[in-house]
């Protein structure tokens, strides 16, 4: 059975509180189980205790396929980026390197690229996966895009991402303030610290709220 | 003498804490459960709904119960990898007797030897020194059944007056607040509440990391327009996004919310009708935060004048709103105070009793809220009767059987115990499911005590550090060995179900009660055959109290997905939201909503003073502790799953930069921290989300790593809650890593 195409997966960094419910979660799933495949960052512990949840973005052209010499990465028709296909990995590293989000994870152990499938093994039955089943304060999402239009009205969803030149467009769905006035996040604005270039922070303005400390 | 039998490092080695992680079993994607039991979270006060994966005689995993309204599937860390508990090498599986020569100080015993032992040294004891001599510390993580059977146990059996328990550290505050204000103590709403309200006010309580599945409401509540007010001395990923944070500094909430009211009435932001109708002492109150002006409220708080005016504006002209508060405004030597502050600007505004507005503290332990109401704090009985009415002692004796005579006077709090122990008056202890050496104040005190002790017996499934003090271990029930009920942070009654059965000797914990009563030859009331005759007899003494459980059945929660307490009879539907202006209620009866005669709430006079130990030259820093969201209480439990042990590895101690900078600390170094009573090197962490006049430092951790090493044992004196929150320390770069950094796996001490 192929994921239902009315379902989307939302990720709203805003309400992150870095729990880590969906790392622990992650390594529950039955596909890859023992390892999680989500990683939490902190965007910069000193100043703020925002965090934010990394999973696949599960690309419509995934760069971690397109650069792959074994052809062992797949998509399949319902738009999920798998783990690599075991007898083809060649653990040469490729897709860690390329992926513009830095999701795909290589098991040395197992010379194995492993990557979130969108716990293909629930999304497949009807189920939601687990990180978004558990994430405690619904940072993580699945679900139709009505439901995420009722529940969240001061946001919305966007997919389009830009790394300098290339554009990607993904089936998993990053929720910005309403009035933002992006319509896509463009990642190199954010790859410096908020500390070294004030200005190159567009990208955490846009999904983050500041704190409103009156004084 | 109950003192440690042998080095500490010998201990553990033999019964941990080491590290469990998913193997065998749990780690094979082949495997296929035998069935899902659907029960809760063996954790925190929410209760949330999971279902264990079990497989033979072992849980194997969980999958998330989407279908429970509280939670939805959602869970935290420490509930996804609960499972990882059951079959973990540290587990008690037998008896276990002090034994100094033994490799890990103690060697297994015969459970019914074990029992036979401690049978006759509670006889001993009580012979020579009376029956007040023994002393019981109980647990409110235990289901409801265990609490009220541990309360009759000690008062009919072991006929001492004192037993008390750990909710003693936890909501005792807002109990004693709530009764001042409500005459009930319970939350007043379902979280649900929260969903529709245009102001939610949060105190003290560092949601995301201690009742995780609530930011799911507070950020609902958001989206549906609902502005955010946070007042906590450190930003909190719940702080994070609010819309307005006030940095409270520690000790001071009383002093704002006589602030917020003297604005409120100042603007006449009030709700007239309701305070004229359903409340008293609105006058003395409005007199008394006369002189809490806006800017002496922002010169003892610390907050910035223009944010006290804000919060009291939206709070002040709200519709609907939704106050809540936790350990950050209780733990405190006058957090009853705090308490009645805040109820006094929920009462002002009328806006409590309907649909979104509302009020509630948050529970914290697993059940916080109904391991106070049966019968295992040191003042109450059955129904959350007390225990110095004559009226409420004739219904309980009746029911257990017993003349009221013959039922022991109100005990003391357990601190108070262990200063019972230092003046000898206390010589043997029995405890269940309480850990006091690492979760009490001033450890070094209460590890004297221990060993002062004659006679001590622990029951538990870890040899938790205090039980390493233990003459007798007896191994108990981890949560999903045995059934029960439990009653979540809303005040909802839920069933905690049986998925394997304990191990080896291990025995349900009543069992283990029981067969010690047999033992001591004082067997009357103490013959259960199962969880559910002692429910069944609970709901008999709780009729007609305050916390009436006469209508809720097992077979009722099932179907409900929970019953909120009180319920008075079987065709009674619960009552989830209290102080409904139409409600009933066994002690207004029909005269209003509020549980006293008149029906009236009560206004009280919320007094301000300042902490116990307020900084000075030699102690110049506030110090406050609380949770960290992959680690539990104690950690007895949480210190032993490897998975959450690697997400936060050992306690830190927040500092703000310019704190840091004057001290010449950086980050990752090790950091002193002493006070009065003690010292601790532990790795600073600097964050500008914490006021620069306070550090914070998580409490979970035992021995050289307890924060509880620091903290003062200053208690408020209505409810003996422990000054967790404020104390003085100074701080200083260590010369050196401490002698543990390399000698111990991070998780242990
Ligand atoms: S969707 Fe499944 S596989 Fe992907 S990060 Fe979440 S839990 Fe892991
Ligand atoms: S479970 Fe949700 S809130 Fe917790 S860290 Fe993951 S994304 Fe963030
Ligand atoms: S600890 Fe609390 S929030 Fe976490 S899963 Fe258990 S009940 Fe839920």
């Amino acid at each position: 059975m192929p994921v239902p195409d009315t379902k989307y997966f939302f990720i709203d960094p805003n309400r992150c509180i870095g729990c880590e419910s969906c790392v622990q979660a992650c390594s529950e799933c039955d596909t890859h189980k023992g390892h999680s495949m989500i990683h939490l960052e902190y965007v910069n512990r000193r100043e703020s205790p925002q965090t934010l949840p990394v999973v696949c973005m599960h690309c419509d052209s995934p760069t971690c396929a397109e650069v792959c010499p074994a052809d062992a990465i797949k998509r399949t028709e319902d738009g999920v980026v798998q783990t690599a296909r075991k007898p083809r990995c060649i653990a040469c590293n490729n897709c860690v390197l390329a992926c513009p989000f830095g999701v795909p994870k290589m098991d040395t152990h197992m010379e194995l690229m492993m990557k979130c499938d969108m716990c293909y093994d629930r999304t497949s039955e009807g189920k939601r996966p687990m990180c978004a089943t558990v994430c405690p304060s619904q940072a993580l999402f699945f679900g139709t895009r009505e439901q995420i239009a009722d529940l969240r009205p001061r946001s919305r969803p966007i997919n389009e991402f830009k790394f300098g030149e290339q554009t990607i467009h993904t089936k998993v769905r990053m929720m910005v303030p309403r009035e933002a006035t992006v319509n896509h996040l463009d990642v190199t604005d954010g790859m410096f610290d908020s500390g070294d270039d004030p200005q190159a922070d567009d990208m955490m303005a846009a999904t983050l709220y500041e704190l409103p400390i009156i004084s | 003498m109950a003192q440690q039998p042998t080095a500490t490092l010998d201990i553990i080695e033999q019964f941990g804490p080491h590290l469990a992680f998913s193997s065998g079993t749990r780690l094979d994607r082949g495997v296929e459960p035998d069935r899902l039991v659907k029960t809760h979270c063996c954790f925190c006060g929410q209760q949330c709904g999971i279902q264990l994966k079990v497989k033979d005689n072992e849980v194997i995993g969980f999958e998330p119960w989407e279908e429970f309204p509280f939670n939805q599937g959602m869970l935290c860390p420490k509930g996804v990898k609960r499972y990882l508990q059951g079959s973990h090498p540290d587990r008690l599986v037998s008896a276990q007797e002090r034994a100094p020569n033994a490799p890990g100080g103690f060697r297994p015993i015969d459970y019914i030897a074990a029992i036979r032992r401690t049978a006759d040294a509670i006889q001993k004891i009580q012979a020579e020194h009376g029956n007040g001599a023994v002393g019981v510390l109980s647990g409110a993580s235990l289901t409801t059944e265990k609490t009220y059977l541990m309360g009759k146990f000690a008062r009919v059996c072991l006929k001492t007056p004192f037993i008390d328990y750990n909710g003693r550290l936890c909501m005792v505050s807002a109990g004693a607040g709530n009764k001042k204000a409500f005459g009930i103590d319970r939350a007043a709403n379902p979280w649900s509440d929260m969903l529709g309200a245009d102001v939610v006010w949060i105190s003290g309580a560092n949601v995301a990391e201690c009742a995780p599945i609530t930011t799911n409401y507070v950020w609902q509540a958001r989206e549906n327009g609902a502005k955010i007010i946070v007042v906590d001395p450190r930003i909190t990923p719940i702080a994070r996004t609010c819309d307005l944070f006030l940095p409270v500094k520690p000790g001071r909430d009383v002093a704002l919310f006589n602030g917020i009211l003297h604005l409120m009435i100042e603007h006449d932001w009030l709700d007239h009708e309701f305070i004229e109708k359903h409340t008293i002492g609105f006058e003395a109150l409005a007199e008394s935060v006369r002189e809490w002006t806006p800017a002496r409220t922002a010169e003892v708080t610390g907050i910035a004048e223009k944010s006290i005016r804000q919060a009291a504006e939206w709070w002040g002209q709200a519709k609907t709103s939704f106050l809540t508060h936790a350990r950050g405004i209780e733990h405190h030597s006058h957090g009853v105070q705090n308490v009645l502050g805040a109820i006094n600007i929920v009462l002002a505004s009328g806006r409590i009793g309907r649909e979104n507005c509302g009020y509630a503290t948050i529970t914290g332990q697993a059940n916080g809220q109904g391991g106070r109401e049966h019968g295992q704090k040191c003042d109450q009985l059955p129904g959350a009767r007390d225990l110095a009415n004559p009226e409420h002692r004739a219904h309980v004796a009746k029911v257990w059987d017993v003349s009221p005579d013959d039922l022991p006077e109100p005990g003391v709090d357990c601190y108070e115990m262990f200063r019972k122990i230092e003046r000898g008056e206390i010589r043997g202890l029995i405890s269940i499911c309480f850990n006091p050496l690492v979760s009490l104040p001033d450890n070094n005190f209460i590890q004297r005590m221990l060993d002062k002790l004659d006679f001590y017996v622990a029951i538990d499934f870890f040899l938790n550090d205090t039980a390493r003090h233990a003459d007798i271990v007896l191994p108990g029930s981890l949560q999903e060995e045995d059934e029960g009920v439990v009653t979540q942070i809303e005040g909802k009654v839920i069933k905690i179900n049986k998925a394997v059965d304990p191990p080896g000797d291990a025995r349900q914990d009543w069992r283990i009660i029981q067969d010690i009563a047999a033992a001591i030859g004082r067997t009357h009331g103490m013959t259960f055959q199962n969880p559910r005759e002692i429910f069944d007899e609970l709901r008999r003494a709780s009729k007609g109290g305050v916390a009436d459980y006469s209508g809720i059945t097992w077979e009722k929660i099932e179907a409900n997905y929970g019953i909120c307490w009180p319920c008075p009879s079987e065709d009674h539907p619960g009552t989830p939201r209290l102080f409904e202006l139409c409600s009933d209620n066994p002690i207004a009866k029909v005269a209003g909503p509020f549980y006293f005669p008149d029906g009236k709430a009560r206004f009280n006079v919320a007094e301000y003073t300042p902490p116990t130990e307020e900084v000075d030259s030699e102690f110049p820093v506030i110090l406050t502790t609380g949770r960290v969201v992959s680690q539990f209480l104690s950690g007895t439990q949480t210190r032993r799953i490897g998975p959450l042990v690697e997400q936060y590895p050992e306690p830190r101690v927040e500092i703000h930069p310019q704190l840091a900078q004057r001290l010449g600390i950086k980050e990752g170094d090790w950091t002193t921290v002493a006070s009065r009573r003690g010292e601790i090197t532990v790795r600073a962490q600097i964050v500008k989300t914490i006021r620069p006049d306070t550090v914070f430092v998580p409490y979970h951790w035992a021995g050289v790593k307890s924060a509880n090493r620091l903290t003062i044992s200053a208690q408020d004196p209505i409810s003996k809650i422990p000054e967790y929150k404020v104390c003085a320390v100074r701080l200083a770069k260590a010369t050196a890593a401490p002698e543990y950094a390399d000698q111990l796996e991070p998780q242990q001490s």
